[in-house]
């Protein structure tokens, strides 16, 4: 099971979605999919049409910048970040 | 007497304003939507629906959708993307509500519709084979900030009928719900080289008198203009006005030949000119103006009003109601003769629409 940690940004978005949550899953984008069947559109908040990450949208995987077809390992820490943008 | 609800969107959320009916106390709601940037935000009269077209930097555009007068919010962008073509979605830039469905200007430039209250879209039209088709969805083309299709004005008659708005581009009319369309700005005037004269023109809002659909006005980036026939052909009517530049246009809800515009300084500041708030409005379809400024700040008043920054109510005597760029919301309740500013320290206003609510 991956560790997953959101931005701030996405649980209100989303009745019950937690900042915390863990998730069985091979690939950051396993772990994305597995988080869009239970809230659906969440995808969309953090990729672009076309499976790729939005563009301030980083993810690290044990604190390496990770890509969606990233690997995931048991007890992987993931780290989804929204970007420091904006004012 | 029914209670008036203004729809404030602003780069930092949407704000709802409230007053009884007349329209002197004003209670202000918000910010809803989370905060997120929003372009353009409507009431849907049929419906009771409110829309906001938002684009968040970090999770991508959006519409959202509050069924409850603001109660309560859900987004969804189920559809709101392009396929195959290469076209990118970075933005709804303006929202209608008509005859059953919202329709959404998008950039790049494209309409989408949704016919279940904006809980999922479909593409309409991307206005392929108009001129100007090759070039409108290249950056090398585009201004900052490009908006796409900003706006989309129905016919209060006749739902396959609208007017899009490409930005820099000009005006498109269809007449079988987006499946062909005819460029509209036979008469507009460019001042930069235009390559076809059908096309090349900077309108920045467009409007329909209530009482007579054949009657259009819109503020252009050079000058401000009027349609007797529904846009097949456009006469200047600048003269009068203190500049040629603008934003912001409203049409009288009884008066066909009454039309209000916020005049611009044309330069980078886009603010009214010599720091003195004033709307301007003509009451003989743009032979004369008049200045209207009482209650307005008359120093010092650096304020910009953006495209969708103007509404006018239907009221018998109608109000007017303006935002600013600095978050100032001005209105008037009596035809724009007496301003009040009703509210102070909001985010930059994007639009502001009204609303009558029983």
């Amino acid at each position: 099971m991956a560790d997953l940690h959101l931005p701030s940004t996405l649980p209100p978005l989303f009745r019950d979605l937690p900042r915390r949550l863990e998730v069985e899953a091979a690939t950051v984008d396993e772990a994305i999919d597995v988080l869009d069947e239970r809230w659906p559109g969440l995808r969309d908040r953090l990729c672009e049409p076309g499976a790729a990450l939005r563009p301030h949208i980083n993810v690290y995987v044990d604190r390496q910048r990770a890509e969606l077809g990233t690997a995931l390992v048991a007890r992987s820490r993931v780290d989804v970040i929204a970007a420091i943008s904006g004012g | 007497m029914p209670s008036t609800l203004l729809v404030v969107a602003t780069r930092k959320g949407l704000f709802l304003l409230e007053s009884d009916g007349d329209r002197s106390d004003w209670k202000l709601r918000g910010p809803f939507c989370e905060a997120w940037p929003i372009y353009h935000a409507v009431h849907d009269a049929a419906s009771g629906a409110i829309y906001a077209a938002a684009a968040s930097e970090w999770h991508g555009a959006g519409v959202w959708r509050s069924s409850d007068l603001g109660e309560s919010w859900e987004l969804s962008s189920e559809g709101l993307a392009y396929s195959d073509d290469g076209l990118k979605l970075s933005k709804i830039s303006g929202l209608t509500a008509a005859h059953g469905r919202v329709l959404a200007g998008a950039e790049a430039v494209g309409i989408f519709e949704s016919r279940d209250g904006a809980a999922t879209w479909s593409l309409l039209s991307t206005l392929d084979g108009q001129p100007g088709r090759d070039r409108w969805n290249d950056p090398a083309n585009q201004p900052p900030g490009h908006l796409g299709v900003p706006a989309i004005l129905p016919h209060p008659d006749d739902a396959s009928r609208f007017w899009a708005v490409v930005q820099g581009t000009g005006i498109f009319e269809t007449t079988d719900e987006g499946a062909t369309w005819t460029p509209r700005n036979r008469g507009l005037r460019a001042d930069w080289p235009i390559e076809n004269p059908e096309v090349g023109y900077c309108v920045h809002k467009l409007v329909m008198s209530p009482v007579d659909h054949e009657r259009l006005y819109q503020q252009n980036h050079v000058g401000v203009h009027r349609s007797d026939d529904g846009g097949r052909s456009w006469t200047e009517i600048t003269d009068g006005l203190p500049t040629e530049f603008g934003f912001a246009a409203a049409a009288h809800p009884h008066d066909r030949d009454t039309f209000y515009v916020i005049p611009l300084d044309p330069g980078h500041g886009r603010c009214m000119p010599d720091g003195r708030a004033a709307v301007w409005r003509t009451r003989d379809a743009g032979s004369t103006w008049q200045r209207l400024d009482r209650g307005l700040p008359q120093s010092d008043a650096h304020l910009g009003v953006l495209r969708e920054g103007l509404a006018i109510d239907a009221h018998d005597v109608p109000g007017l109601y303006f935002g600013t760029s600095t978050g100032q919301v001005f209105a008037s309740t009596d035809e724009g003769e007496s301003w009040s500013e009703i509210a102070s320290y909001l985010p930059g206003i994007t639009s502001v629409e009204v609303a009558s609510l029983e």
